[in-house]
């Protein structure tokens, strides 16, 4: 069994687990004792105990396994159940993001255009894709994309982890803001069906801005707010370390977001979150993109856009003359 | 931390030296300014042209015809959907922000002519918890798009705002789609949006509706940008270039077309409006 690491905080008393095993296992080199018996019933202990942390996850907590260092990434799944992927590279107009990529590919036969918020592995290749934060050009590369695929007929999938679009002078200099609205726009206006997955973390517009879709779908463990917890924390708690608390009230999961009518499919993690299993995750993903990508393909581009128009027009709850409406 | 005090103190007494409501300070010059002046003139200084945050009535009636104006969806209002509470539960809060402004929501909209040309007109009141986009300031600015494009009338939105509110978490992210896409719909119609904005504009306002303008006007002096100074200094460690995030600076880097003073705001708003318009709709 390849044993995870248990590398995130809440997951310490199952990393102590793992470390007994260890022990009980070197003991056993030294005195030759057979501990088989001993070690299953660890084992059998950290999966019963796994089950019960990952069953009643916290908002906080599903936010730090969003962000787990080996959680699968955009290109992870486009390896895994795409094929062919073309990545086509830049804005045309001032340089290639590395944080906000895009290509061509084919699903299950069907060529689609694919968009996606990616980050780096290691160091270098964390800090070449901007620890996955776009600048304003992998916007507009973004949006050039969409346009391509309108005209080819190319269904587009996103793939939304960002913390956020770059908080930096050179991104406002060169007005993300701008960029991003701007693809707010067409998205809702593309005539070609279109899904985005929020896989990681869904940062505020940097995320949205790759994110106005037929569909919505999202992982158990992703998150999708419009401030980080952090953030929120800062402002109105006056204390960055309130995150959990402000995870909470900003009611940033899965689960939440599904039952607003936010998203339109929570896709099951493996026990342990996404990188526990990422083949099974990426399966899941398949079927999930299968079942929504086949009701949208057939649809007309009037009915499409109408639909798309009114997810968008009831997002939104308030009062009216002493009723509550969305 | 006891040297705190002092300082504390020496503030509070100058803050004493104008009394509050009668006079302010000129943050340009630093002149002492008596504030009926101020107010008389849209909150416009004479002298140094500074422009104080002027309330959404008040800018409302220097820019309509009069007798014109219409206001609509005032029964729009917003709601606690998350009910949300940090220090305080965000329905007292909200109770809070509309006796302190006097204002039922963060933005006051309606239908009205300028220059005897129709507009759809939505405008944005910092005074209301910053001026923050919720669901009901997202669902009235939306409706003003909305209502241009059913009158075949133009649309106008000033923006004065912090960014998304908070305490609607998700639901205040999705105003952004919500007007962007609404401004779609109004441009495939080919009526012109005009979006001015004054200061400050930030965050989620400037990332949605209000860098989606035909055209686009600024105050002078207003902050617009994307995120906080502090949050860039915080995450780049970047010493900011002078004036960075102003009019003035985003005129010069190519996002604003115009930086226009509200005491000639309404004329240029014709000026513009009457090219992109009313003379199309005449050869059409």
């Amino acid at each position: 069994m390849n044993t995870p690491d248990y590398a995130l905080e809440f997951e310490k008393p199952l990393r102590e687990l793992v470390m007994e095993i260890e022990s009980v296992r070197l003991r056993s080199t030294e005195t030759g004792e057979d501990v088989s018996q001993q070690v299953a019933q660890i084992e059998k202990k950290i999966s019963k105990l796994e089950k019960e942390i990952y069953a009643s996850l916290t908002p906080w907590q599903r936010v730090q396994i969003a962000r787990h260092a080996k959680r699968p990434y955009a290109l992870d799944y486009v390896a895994q159940i795409f094929e062919d992927f073309q990545e086509l590279h830049g804005d045309r107009q001032y340089s290639d993001d590395r944080a906000l990529i895009g290509g061509t590919a084919f699903f299950e036969g069907q060529a689609v255009m694919i968009i996606a918020h990616q980050k780096g592995r290691d160091t270098k290749e964390k800090i070449s894709r901007n620890f996955g934060m776009p600048h304003p050009e992998g916007y507009r590369k973004a949006l050039r994309l969409m346009r391509m695929a309108e005209k080819f007929h190319l269904p587009v999938i996103t793939f939304i982890d960002t913390p956020g679009a770059f908080p930096g002078v050179a991104s406002e200099e060169r007005h993300v803001s701008e960029a991003i609205a701007v693809n707010l726009r067409e998205m809702a206006m593309l005539k070609t069906p279109t899904i985005s997955i929020v896989v990681g973390e869904g940062g505020s517009g940097g995320a949205l801005g790759i994110g106005v879709t037929d569909k919505v779908l999202m992982f158990e463990n992703s998150y999708y707010s419009v401030i980080s917890p952090e953030g929120c924390a800062a402002i109105l708690w006056k204390d960055g370390a309130a995150a959990p608390k402000a995870a909470e009230a900003l009611k940033l999961g899965a689960p939440h977001l599904f039952s607003q009518g936010i998203i339109d499919e929570v896709i099951e993690e493996p026990v342990g979150g996404a990188h526990n299993d990422p083949l099974a995750t990426g399966l899941a993903l398949k079927a999930s993109l299968h079942k929504h990508l086949a009701g949208l393909v057939d649809k007309t581009t009037d009915d499409l856009l109408d639909s798309r128009y009114e997810r968008y027009r009831h997002l939104g709850v308030y009062e009216e003359a002493g009723t509550t409406k969305s | 931390m006891h040297f705190d005090k002092p300082t504390y103190t020496v503030k509070k007494k100058r803050k004493k030296d104008i009394p509050k409501g009668l006079y302010t300070k000129d943050p340009v010059t630093g002149d002492i300014l008596f504030i009926k002046e101020i107010e008389d003139n849209l909150m416009v200084v004479p002298k140094s042209g500074h422009h104080f945050p002027i309330g959404a009535r008040q800018r409302i009636a220097s820019l309509m015809d009069p007798d014109t104006w219409t206001e609509i969806d005032q029964n729009v209002t917003s709601s606690d959907p998350l009910k949300f509470v940090d220090s305080q539960p965000y329905h007292v809060r909200l109770k809070r922000y509309q006796k302190d402004s006097g204002l039922p929501e963060a933005v006051i909209s309606g239908l009205g002519s300028i220059h005897g040309i129709k507009v759809s007109v939505a405008v944005m009141d910092f005074r209301f918890c910053g001026g923050a986009m919720g669901a009901a300031a997202g669902e009235k600015i939306t409706r003003a798009i909305e209502a241009a494009t059913a009158a075949k009338a133009p649309c106008i939105v000033f923006s004065a705002s912090g960014g998304a509110r908070m305490q609607e978490g998700i639901y205040s992210l999705m105003q952004m789609a919500k007007t962007s896409a609404a401004l779609g719909r109004l441009s495939q119609a080919g009526l012109p949006f005009i979006s001015v904005l004054t200061h400050p504009t930030m965050g989620g306002v400037t990332a949605s509706f209000a860098t989606l303008g035909d055209v686009i006007i600024a105050e002078p002096g207003a902050l617009i940008g994307f995120a906080g100074a502090r949050v860039i200094r915080d995450t780049t460690k970047q010493t900011l270039p002078s004036g960075f995030q102003t009019a003035e600076f985003l005129l010069k880097h190519g996002l604003i077309d115009q930086i226009v003073s509200r005491l000639e705001m309404r004329d240029r708003l014709g000026q513009i409006l009457s090219a992109l318009h009313v003379k199309r709709k005449k050869t059409a």
